[in-house]
């Protein structure tokens, strides 16, 4: 037994040796094995394999990943830019999203983030457009995608009380427990129907509430602020399973209240809000 | 079967009773006059409150098959907190049972429930007992660290007696809550081997508050069995082994908003007595113990409730201890070492009324565990014929984890540095010196102890307290409570006439109490607050009894109790749950084998009360109670027969201790038979 064992982990070794000494990608590699695919995305040239944790398009933020595959072989080295457009039925506009990447420490990835911030239907359709660049030579990739409404809300569209209109979208915890979980968000504002920008230097203020329970709260939250010009990060107390909801209030970052209102007695959730629930 | 509780109050009585004991029931006739008479010493500084059994010639004093809680009541020092008709909470010196330490046989149990609903001595039975010792103060940490003093519930056997078999039945009806009891048991003794299986079952509805109203969520029933067999391979060494199962079921606590559908413990141990050969030694007993608690409450029964939920707790305890008693020229001591390991684990779910929406769940006791070890010495010093000396000393070491990482997490909300164990050290010291002459005892006794913060106190997470209606977060950060004390007795006693006053003053610095944060939000649906654990710089609580004793007349005797306790924290603002002034008086007669009995119990209006933790004034209050018995004997066989009535004028009433003001029972009038071969 033991000395299988041992065999065991020398071919594991050899194998691992052999692929670090090859220079080309082995397309046996499997970085995608925490990740479930959305789907394949087709030109004539290449395919591209979109990926995200739970193999939806969620509405809200998402984090997305995606290999690009030349017959059997991953490129590693496209420039790579997106454009996620909603065919309305009298408009057409783009969402909150990220530049793309590759994912640090990975051979196949790239990877971006897209918040959207309304759903598809029978006459409105989310597109998803990829343009890039491979040795010089540009390619497109195109295809419509689904984003179905969700039952919690994870993002709040609305404008402020300076007439701008804001995105505000959770990003984490994804994965929320009874405890101090560390708190994301992405805050953007609608600069036109194609641009959407982070804002800088706001603040996010959380209230979490059990509105099942007496619409009690927790302690020891702490707002979102900006971290490096980016997302805004803050901490959020759960102390028990269950529903959970995370009432909003977005102020400027001279401390003014652009939306959302502050929990009293008479007054049981804000404007804006997130759901969590586990 | 039980049926006698001693007057309690008096100090020679107590002897005399020892000696009975010792001598006659308890069949420790191997250890001599001389021996006998020096464990009264010892005793001197403890109560000893008789439960006895139907073999006991003094039964006939209390009411038959009364509760456990009734038999201690009898001691000044003991009172308790009424949530229903089941399991009350011994306060000791006025003291919850975060200050005491309850041992059944030396063992330690941890209640199950997170609200205090589960106090060790609602897992026995009266016929799971031979008597109650209760030590005030420092006198009682010879089984742990503790404040306010300790009681030990002593298993009842019948040691190696060569009585062969003998057995009773008993039965008893109450009027006030159709109370039913039944019980058993039986015995079998040898010289070198005994048994004693005994059970009892106990089953009540809804009892009746003084002027008729009903008190819905009252009811109870309750099983109970246990067995104790010993064997002895030679005169100095024997084992016996102890289990005990006890069964709650359907337990109603008209003063909180939730019930018990199942309050389960078994409680098993084994131990090994010697009795050395050396002169020095006297007795040297060694056990090992193990209990496990199973505690369900819920709120399946009541119709209206803001939220459903469920809050089941666990606990388990393993331990051991080895006690050796010695003596040597004119110093009795005792020494022992101790240990046990304890696991406390409550959850708490609420169903919200959206059935599409996940349960709410937490952990109220986040899979804590307790390990204490500890070595205690004592040791009682004759200076001269009239002054004896006792002096204690205990260290232990106590360590508590957090299991769960659950559990860690949800704390570490609250405190975000917490570590995941925490690690004490107590001590406990006591000195008394008692000073005998002519009709004449007096005591003076000093002490210090500490305490550790109790897993509720610790570690405790939302839990609701319907008394101030708060949420209480327990705080880990807390160091231990110390508590010095001074204690003095005095007392007389002749022929006819014996009294006895107690005096107790308690310093505790960084006293442990419940706080409010208005800035935190309560969990529980339209209640006051959250309070989180905090220590005061202090609280002062001072004790005082006295009892007096009078035969007349041949037959009568007519005995007066009185209590009086007063707790003032460093703001001189009342503690909670201080007793008043209350008064016991009582008139007893007997003749040959008849006994009547009539008591008046009064207790003054609460002035002292803690507004702050939802206690409002208590009105004054008096019942009467009456009891008479009579015993017959046929052949051999013996059937005493009781009847009696308390609270004669049906008196609506609460105590000071009755959680919310929940009403007292009104007129009960009761009945029982023993029965015994």
């Amino acid at each position: 037994m033991k000395l299988f064992k041992f065999f065991s982990l020398l071919a594991i070794a050899l194998l691992f040796s052999c692929s670090s000494d090859d220079d080309n990608i082995d397309n046996s590699i499997n970085e995608t094995e925490d990740l479930t695919l959305v789907k394949n995305i087709e030109n004539n040239q290449h395919t591209l394999s979109v990926f995200t944790e739970n193999g939806l398009f969620q509405l809200g933020y998402n984090k997305i990943y995606f290999q690009i595959k030349d017959g059997e072989n991953f490129v590693d080295n496209a420039q790579v830019s997106w454009k996620p457009i909603m065919h309305m039925t009298d408009m057409s506009h783009s969402c909150p999203y990220s530049i793309i990447s590759r994912k640090p420490n990975t051979e196949t990835l790239y990877e971006g983030y897209i918040v959207f911030q309304m759903p598809g239907n029978d006459l409105e359709h989310w597109e998803l457009t990829f343009n890039y660049t491979i040795n010089g030579e540009d390619f497109t990739v195109s295809e419509n995608i689904s984003v179905p409404p969700s039952d919690k809300k994870r993002v709040n569209v609305f404008m402020g009380s300076d007439d701008v209109r804001y995105i505000v979208a959770l990003i984490e915890p994804t994965d929320p427990q009874v405890a101090v979980n560390d708190m994301t968000a992405g805050v953007f504002k609608m600069e036109n129907m194609m641009n959407f920008p982070v804002v800088d230097n706001y603040t996010l203020k959380i209230d979490p509430r059990m509105p099942s329970m007496g619409n009690h709260s927790s302690p020891n939250n702490v707002n979102l602020m900006q971290e490096a010009q980016d997302l805004y990060h803050g901490k959020l107390s759960l102390t028990m399973t269950g529903y959970w909801k995370i009432n909003l209030q977005l102020l400027n970052a001279q401390n003014e209240v652009l939306k959302g209102e502050e929990i009293t007695d008479t007054n049981e959730a804000s404007s804006i809000f997130f759901e969590i629930e586990f | 079967m039980g049926l006698e509780v001693s007057s309690g109050n008096f100090k020679n009585l107590i002897m005399k009773q020892i000696q009975i004991l010792g001598v006659i029931l308890f069949g420790l006739s191997s250890l001599n006059a001389q021996e006998v008479a020096k464990d009264s010493i010892v005793h001197t500084l403890s109560e000893v409150i008789v439960v006895g059994n139907a073999a006991n010639k003094h039964h006939n004093e209390n009411k038959s098959l009364a509760t456990i809680e009734d038999y201690l009541s009898a001691s000044p020092s003991i009172d308790f907190i009424k949530r229903g008709a089941y399991a009350w909470e011994p306060l000791v010196q006025g003291m919850a049972t975060e200050r005491s330490v309850v041992t059944i046989d030396g063992m330690r149990i941890y209640g199950a429930c997170t609200d205090k609903m589960d106090p060790i001595t609602s897992y026995v039975e009266i016929s799971n007992l031979s008597k109650a010792t209760i030590s005030n103060g420092q006198q009682g940490a010879e089984n742990g660290a503790t404040i306010a003093g300790g009681i030990d519930l002593e298993r009842r056997k019948s040691g190696f007696r060569n009585t062969g078999w003998k057995g009773s039945v008993q039965t008893g009806l109450e009027s006030v809550n159709e109370q039913k009891i039944v019980g058993a048991a039986l015995q079998y003794s040898s010289n070198t081997f005994f048994s004693d299986v005994d059970v009892m079952y106990r089953n009540a509805e809804n009892y009746s508050a003084g002027g008729g109203e009903e008190v819905m969520y009252s009811q109870f029933t309750k099983y109970n069995v246990s067995a104790i067999t010993g064997y002895k391979w030679n005169d100095r060494q024997w084992l016996e082994a102890s289990v005990i199962y006890d069964e709650a079921r359907d337990v109603g606590y008209p003063a909180l908003p939730m019930d018990v559908s199942l309050a389960r413990a078994f409680i098993g141990s084994v131990e090994y007595i010697t009795l050395p050969e050396s002169e020095k030694l006297t007795e040297w007993k060694t056990k090992v113990y193990y209990n496990t608690i199973k505690h369900i409450m819920d709120d399946t029964q009541r119709p209206d409730v803001p939220i459903r939920m469920d809050m089941p707790g666990w606990s388990k305890t393993v331990g051991m201890y080895s006690k050796l008693k010695g003596t040597h020229n004119k110093h009795l001591w005792n020494f022992s070492v101790n240990a046990h390991y304890n696991n406390s684990l409550a959850e708490m779910t609420m169903f919200p009324e959206n059935p599409e929406e996940n349960d709410m769940f937490m952990l109220t006791w986040p899979d804590v565990g307790t390990l204490y070890a500890g070595v205690f010495g004592e040791d009682n010093y004759v200076i001269t014929e009239r002054l004896t000396a006792n002096f204690s000393i205990g260290f232990g070491i106590h360590h508590n984890s957090i299991n769960d990482i659950f559990g860690l997490q949800s704390l570490q909300i609250f405190y975000t540095e917490m570590e995941e164990s925490k690690t004490r050290f107590l001590i406990n010291s006591g000195s008394k010196l008692t000073y005998q002459k002519d009709f004449w005892t007096h005591s003076l006794g000093l002490g210090y102890g500490e305490r550790a913060p109790s897993v509720s106190e610790g570690y405790g997470f939302y839990l609701f307290n319907s008394f101030d209606a708060f949420d209480y977060i327990g705080n880990p950060e807390m160091v231990n409570e110390k508590s010095m004390e001074i204690n003095a007795s005095s007392g007389i006693k002749n022929k006819n006439f014996s009294a006895r006053f107690n005096t107790a003053f308690y310093h505790i610095a960084d006293y442990i109490i419940g706080k409010p944060h208005p800035d935190l939000s309560p969990m529980n649906i339209g209640i006051n607050g959250v309070k989180v654990y905090e220590q005061l710089p202090y609280a002062q609580l001072w004790s005082n009894d006295l009892s007096v004793s009078y035969q007349f007349l041949n037959g009568f005797n007519a005995k007066a109790k009185a209590i009086y306790r007063l707790g003032r924290d460093h703001n001189n603002e009342n503690l909670p749950l201080i007793q008043p002034l209350t008064v016991e008086t009582g008139l007893r007669y007997r003749k040959n084998l008849f006994y009547a009995e009539a008591l008046v119990e009064t207790a003054t209006k609460q002035y002292d009360f803690s507004p702050e933790f939802g206690e409002n004034q208590t009105p004054a209050y008096t019942i009467f109670n009456l009891a008479l018995s009579q015993t017959f004997y046929i052949n051999k066989q013996k059937m005493v027969l009781k009847v009696g009535a308390e609270n004669l004028f049906n008196e609506n009433y609460s105590t000071y201790a009755d959680w919310n003001n929940i009403a007292r029972p009104g007129r009960n009038v009761y009945a029982s038979v023993v029965y015994a071969f």
